[in-house]
């Protein structure tokens, strides 16, 4: 009898666990679909950032995402990391200016970016923001691997899951584009990537899918540049803490020994 | 039991002579007799300590790079990710570390209710493990809005709003919590400082639990008292050795969560900043609340017509308020609730039954605390809150009157060592 119901509070304990990261999957992606698991080099214990990957990433970034979406958490130091050397980035960031400091008669200026500099962002607030994109304000992308559940899946679908048309039976709300996997399927930003919309230095050929897939690896980077770092060193932790464990294990047996 | 140790090293005695800590601590954690039968669920209190010392030393560290102002404190959390030196792991130890005090603590205080752990002459034990216990709630919430996303801000918008059904001082209560009518700065201040203050009260309380551990001694799986020396075993090495191994279990599972799935226990929104002027979807606290999330939303809009002249005095969100206190409150009760002659549950056939009836209902109710309060979600919900107080303030009273318990062991010697129970047997058979 009691088997049963300790059966019961394991059953609902693992009830639980289960529905409740199931409500929160399901909670930020209401009314749309779930998006597709993809394939990720960084995916798993062992997973890693492909630096080309990234790279190419960044280059959809730039050239598309950036025209409305600032990447405030990110520096152009931190672009190191996906494998750019720092006379690439110094010419990138070059090419945008940034305010300085006020000259000697106190009017504002203007110098071009350098390493410490933010990423730049398209807009001065978000007011401007709003007024330039009919009243939606795109988000800042430097979290968005880590604030939409699914994470680089969704960037990826959410790319690509656009609709020409609006399934029958669904009204679009003025400037809104149909998205499978959009909360609601009401989105304002227009499908972004076109076939070959940007020029690939690797050769790569630059399909919707992929340019997709790269933007969204970038974002996952963006998102917690640590990952690489992180997974490396918890390796070694656990290593460690297994075998330490299975040691002190051993100790006890010993120290209990002569009580059993 | 040893008398007093003989220093040998002069300093040690020197010190020793004037301010005795060798002798306390000889006494407290390498002679301190403990029963020597505790089970792994007894590694849990001292679980709880190592995390509360993690939780401080990393919360240390965050606080030299943390900047508590509305327009920095989300980038300077960022910046700690990013640009501190190991500001990451520091981060992620702190975060998934109140995770998992919860978690220690919960599985801690279910030891307490199984064992009957609570019960005369540990009741002020059990107290001061409440007072703990609120106090980490405290700390968690304050805590939880210091990083400015939109769950920090607006989870702290719907607690703070809690203390408005306070009669007639209400909204006086909130302004003076929030140091203004919204969460804004003033609030964000105020919960950094308190956010720092309050670990160090825990830590004041886990002295005082320790103390009143000391003076009666742990309980045990038996909940039979301590008769005789050859019930205990002295805590060193005995169970430093099998905490040690508890200890290295318990990090592997806290570091997997920490280095491999940092944000499984946290919500995709509190990576958004936080905006006063967009509400998200559904505002969830963390895990660990969910149970009284639950409680708290379980009442129905229309307890007015349910109780007619009550609504005058209290309203919905006002009784939903007084449940979620009142689930806490209740528990300083239970020594009194429960007038068993026994305490452990091994010897309670019916309360065995209910404990784990009552342990699926609390996870019922953080199950449901995690859905929006409609539908069969709601009725699931109030009947789990029913039921939650109907086991604590009914059935307790009752089990105690009318359980029969099955007889106890002679003494913790005679149940669990071989020359005990040869010596009980052959007692009984005379």
């Amino acid at each position: 009898m009691t088997r049963t119901f300790k059966r019961i509070a394991v059953a609902a304990a693992l009830l639980a666990a289960l529905s409740v990261s199931d409500v929160s999957k399901s909670r930020a992606a209401s009314k749309a679909t779930p998006p597709p698991p993809q394939e990720w080099s960084f995916s798993g214990v062992f997973g890693t950032f492909d630096r080309a990957q990234l790279q190419r990433g960044y280059l959809v970034y730039r050239e598309v995402c950036a025209a409305c979406h600032s990447m405030k958490q990110v520096y152009f130091r931190h672009l190191t990391d996906i494998g750019l050397s720092e006379n690439a980035i110094k010419a990138i960031a070059a090419e945008s200016d940034v305010a300085g400091e006020p000259d000697e008669d106190g009017e504002p200026t203007e110098r071009p970016a350098q390493l410490f500099d933010r990423l730049p962002s398209p807009y001065a607030n978000d007011n401007e923001a709003r007024s330039a994109n009919n009243g939606a304000l795109p988000p800042d992308l430097s979290l968005i691997a880590k604030s939409r559940v699914g994470g680089a899946d969704y960037i990826h679908a959410l790319m690509t899951g656009y609709l020409e048309k609006a399934p029958a039976g669904v009204t679009m709300g003025e400037g809104m584009n149909y998205n499978t996997y959009f909360a609601a399927n009401q989105i304002a930003m227009a499908p972004p990537l076109v076939e070959d919309g940007v020029e690939y230095e690797d050769g790569t050929k630059a399909s919707v899918d992929q340019q997709a897939r790269d933007v969204a690896a970038f974002m996952t980077w963006a998102a917690e540049p640590e990952m690489e770092e992180r997974k490396r060193m918890g390796i070694k932790v656990l290593l460690f803490l297994i075998i330490l464990t299975a040691m002190l294990y051993a100790v006890k047996r010993r120290v209990w020994s002569d009580l059993h | 039991m040893s008398a007093a140790p003989e220093w040998k090293n002069p300093v040690v005695r020197w010190i020793d002579h004037r301010l005795p800590v060798f002798t306390f601590t000889h006494h407290s954690v390498v002679d301190y007799p403990t029963p020597r039968n505790l089970n792994y669920w007894w590694n849990f209190g001292s679980l709880a300590g190592v995390v509360l010392v993690i939780m401080i030393a990393t919360g240390l560290f965050l606080a030299m790079h943390y900047n508590p102002s509305v327009d920095q404190a989300f980038d300077s959390v960022e910046r700690i990710m990013r640009d501190v030196n190991y500001g990451w792991l520091m981060r992620y130890m702190h975060a998934n570390g109140a995770s998992m005090f919860f978690l220690v603590v919960y599985i801690h205080m279910f030891r307490a209710l199984y064992y009957g752990s609570y019960r005369a002459p540990r009741e002020v034990l059990w107290f001061i493990g409440l007072f703990i216990f609120l106090a980490m709630m405290a700390t968690a919430f304050v805590g939880y809005t210091l990083p400015w996303g939109q769950m920090s801000f607006w989870g702290a918008t719907v607690i703070t709003n809690l203390f408005s059904v306070v009669p007639f001082f209400g909204d006086a209560i909130v302004q003076w919590l929030l140091g203004g009518f919204a969460v804004d700065n003033p609030t964000l201040n105020r919960f950094y400082a308190f956010h720092f203050l309050l670990p160090f009260v825990i830590f004041g309380l886990v002295f005082l639990h320790l103390w009143a551990l000391h003076v009666h001694k742990s309980n045990n799986p038996l909940g039979v008292d301590i008769k005789t020396d050859g019930d205990t075993i002295p805590f060193h090495p005995y169970y430093t050795a099998k905490d040690a191994f508890g200890l290295g279990v318990f990090l592997i599972v806290y570091f997997a969560f920490a280095f491999f799935e940092p944000n499984l226990l946290g919500h995709p929104d509190n990576y958004i900043p936080a905006n006063p002027l967009v509400t998200p979807p559904e505002i969830v606290p963390e895990w660990y609340f969910l149970p009284f999330y639950a409680i708290l939303r379980a009442v129905p809009d229309n307890f007015i017509d349910i109780w007619g002249i009550l609504p005058i005095l209290v309203t919905a969100k006002t009784a939903g308020v007084i449940l979620m206190f009142a689930s806490v409150i209740v528990l300083f009760l239970l020594p009194w609730l429960d007038r068993s002659p026994v305490r452990s549950a091994r010897f309670r056939p019916i309360y065995k039954q209910l404990y784990w009836l009552f342990l699926a209902d609390c996870i019922i109710l953080g199950w449901v605390g995690a859905n929006p309060p409609e539908g069969t979600m709601l009725v699931i919900g109030r009947l789990a809150t029913l039921y939650y107080f109907v086991h604590l303030l009914v059935f307790m009273p009752l089990l105690s009157r009318y359980e029969k318990t099955r007889p106890l062991p002679d003494s913790i010697s005679a149940a669990v060592t071989p020359q005990g129970s040869s010596q009980s047997a052959q007692a009984q058979g005379a």
